[in-house]
């Protein structure tokens, strides 16, 4: 792909403060980039470019008078289409929601915000970022920067594709399942998934209440530090955000080093059908490079793997099934039905029918199905226990050590189309899918490539609540890996 | 699942009318196989011993989370109906009839 033309976030913040470059130039490069080359990529969904450049003349405005909000004024972001940004179209990528615009800020947006960033555009997903490759999309494709042949993943394969491609500095993404590793892995990008709770809901579309958490898609673990330290921290608007003190992950950063780390590798993980020899050896050639720092390698057993797949497509759809309840065509969202529906009941039905794309009507019909009437015990309270059981797997682990080591995926980016069944698509999240079900935090940081240039993740999980070692031992790997 | 209802079979026309989503037949065709095929894979859940083990509903609980009592300002209602299909005058959303001979609302 070539060198890319846009700096780090870190660089952006250095050369806006040395004066270096302004608001005004970030801002230009990433829309003359997005011109470039999104008709071939397709990350986006909508750009504003009037309203960039104003913002970005008001920023620089506010550096030449010495009243600028903080360090980051003036830089732009992508936001993933599931998060509210006042004023913009809010989609998820789905019919239903084709012209809402929202009427807030979600809480992270609002954070973000208040220190001066700028809010480029929204990045395509699959539809209620149901699906890991983009496929399931209803508004539009998107390619992989690497090949576009090939998926991006998903589901916040635009905001990954955006960051790879150049078409923006960082991004926002989410990830109930593995939402945000699961792209940055395909597209060689680093992405972040916090402990359940660190970061605020609040303006989020629920797919999965109890799994879904907003993250960072960057280029580097030191960007990824930086918006972590913004965006997480207890919000009043979401109780489930939790009252831990956040911030600090990018001052640990300069102390980084994994000497003693203890770094697991999951016996079961490496068992896994179809796991692609070249997937293999990155991540084990990563852990060599690790123990050459210092760190000890472990082997850890989580022999829950196995069920962790089943046990999300029910809790996961579970939860779907009742936040999806709410796009009915009465108050927001696609109503389809004028002159049609002879009743309320009817234009309930046709709206959804009309609405949802095929994998959303398909979660929503496993989820209701599970919840229903003699089948809640066996599949929904079942599926609960089996939770219970994932979680105990991933804290008798953290006993043996500090952090974990795996793949992100067992295979590297696929070409569009080829998974073509349902259920093979749910199976390529084998290796993300506990960690949502376990609430603890992971990334995945890009440990080489294919033969043929594809990228390849390395997943990195620590317990809950410590991203800063995660962050720690992610930072130092990327320092001894040096570029791809 | 081990034990329980019969769960080899999911019949999508009963299931989509609770999720009051109207499906064709084609879709519901589609659907019971498909699920058909992601039910007989979760079924290896009922291999799990899960005697004595509680359910989690959420990986880090909270209980009694309380905010302070306090006026906030909130979304002003013209914002929230600028989303609405169809609306009507006075800041009400417009909907079939619900109730027999109340026609011309």
């Amino acid at each position: 792909m070539g060198a890319l033309p846009l700096p780090t976030l870190d660089q952006a913040v250095s050369a806006l403060r040395d004066g270096a470059t302004s608001s005004r130039e970030l801002c230009e490069s990433v829309l003359g980039r997005i011109d470039t080359v999104d008709s071939r990529i397709g990350a986006y969904l909508y750009v504003d470019r009037e309203e960039v450049l104003a913002d970005a003349a008001a920023a620089d405005r506010r550096r030449a008078d010495g009243s600028q909000l903080g360090p980051f004024d003036g830089i732009p972001i992508a936001v993933k289409d599931n998060m509210a940004v006042r004023g913009q179209p809010l989609t998820c990528a789905s019919r239903i929601l084709k012209d809402f615009v929202s009427p807030y800020d979600a809480t992270v947006i609002e954070r973000l915000r208040s220190q001066g960033f700028i809010f480029l555009g929204r990045t395509n997903m699959d539809e209620f970022a149901m699906g890991s490759s983009n496929e399931n999309s209803g508004l539009q494709a998107t390619s992989n920067p690497h090949d576009s042949s090939r998926v991006p993943g998903g589901s916040s394969g635009g905001s990954a594709a955006a960051v790879a491609g150049g078409e923006a500095i960082v991004a926002l993404g989410s990830d109930t399942g593995g939402s945000i590793r699961l792209p940055a892995s395909f597209c060689g990008v680093v992405g972040v998934k916090p402990t359940y709770g660190r970061v605020s809901r609040y303006g989020l579309v629920a797919f999965a209440s109890s799994l879904d958490q907003i993250g960072p898609l960057t280029r580097t673990v030191r960007d990824s530090a930086l918006m972590l330290d913004i965006i997480s921290g207890r919000d009043p608007r979401d109780s489930t955000s939790l009252p831990e003190p956040a911030g600090g992950c990018a001052s640990c950063l300069s102390a980084a080093s994994v000497n003693g780390m203890r770094c697991g590798m999951p016996r079961e993980y490496f068992e896994v059908e179809g796991l692609d020899p070249s997937v293999r050896e990155c991540v084990e050639n990563a852990a060599r490079q690790l123990e050459a720092e210092g760190a000890e390698i472990v082997e850890v057993s989580l022999p829950m793997l196995k069920y962790a797949i089943a046990a999300y497509y029910i809790i996961a759809t579970a939860e779907a099934s009742a936040n999806l309840a709410r796009f009915d065509g009465v108050r927001y969202g696609l109503r389809d039905s004028e002159g049609e529906a002879e009743s309320l009941l009817a234009q309930y039905r046709l709206s959804r029918a009309r609405g949802f794309g095929d994998e959303v009507k398909r979660r929503i019909i496993l989820g209701t199905y599970v919840l229903s009437s003699g089948y809640y015990d066996a599949y929904y309270l079942r599926a609960q226990k089996v939770r219970t059981l994932i979680r105990k797997d991933f804290e008798h682990a953290f006993t043996e050590c500090d952090v974990i080591l795996s793949p992100v995926s067992p295979e590297p980016a696929y070409k569009k189309g080829e998974l073509a069944t349902p259920l093979r698509m749910y199976l390529a999240d084998i290796y993300t899918i506990s960690v949502n079900l376990a609430g603890i935090c992971g990334l995945s940081v890009p440990c080489g490539a294919t033969e043929s240039g594809l990228p390849i993740g390395l997943q990195m999980l620590a317990p809950a609540l410590h991203e800063k070692r995660l962050l720690q031992a992610a930072a130092t790997y990327e320092a001894i890996r040096g570029d791809l | 699942m081990g034990k329980g209802p019969d769960t080899s079979h999911i019949d999508v026309r009963y299931v989509a009318d609770l999720a009051r989503l109207e499906l064709s037949d084609d879709e519901i065709k589609r659907y019971e196989e498909q699920l058909g095929d992601v039910l007989h894979y979760v079924d290896q859940l009922g291999e799990v011993d899960v005697s004595g083990v509680d359910p989690t509903a959420h990986a880090m609980p909270l209980t009694n989370v309380m905010r302070d009592d306090r006026e906030s300002p909130g979304i002003q209602r013209d914002d929230v109906l600028s989303n609405a299909p169809a609306s009507l005058e006075g800041g009400l959303i417009r909907v079939p009839a619900v109730i027999d001979g109340e026609e011309g609302a």
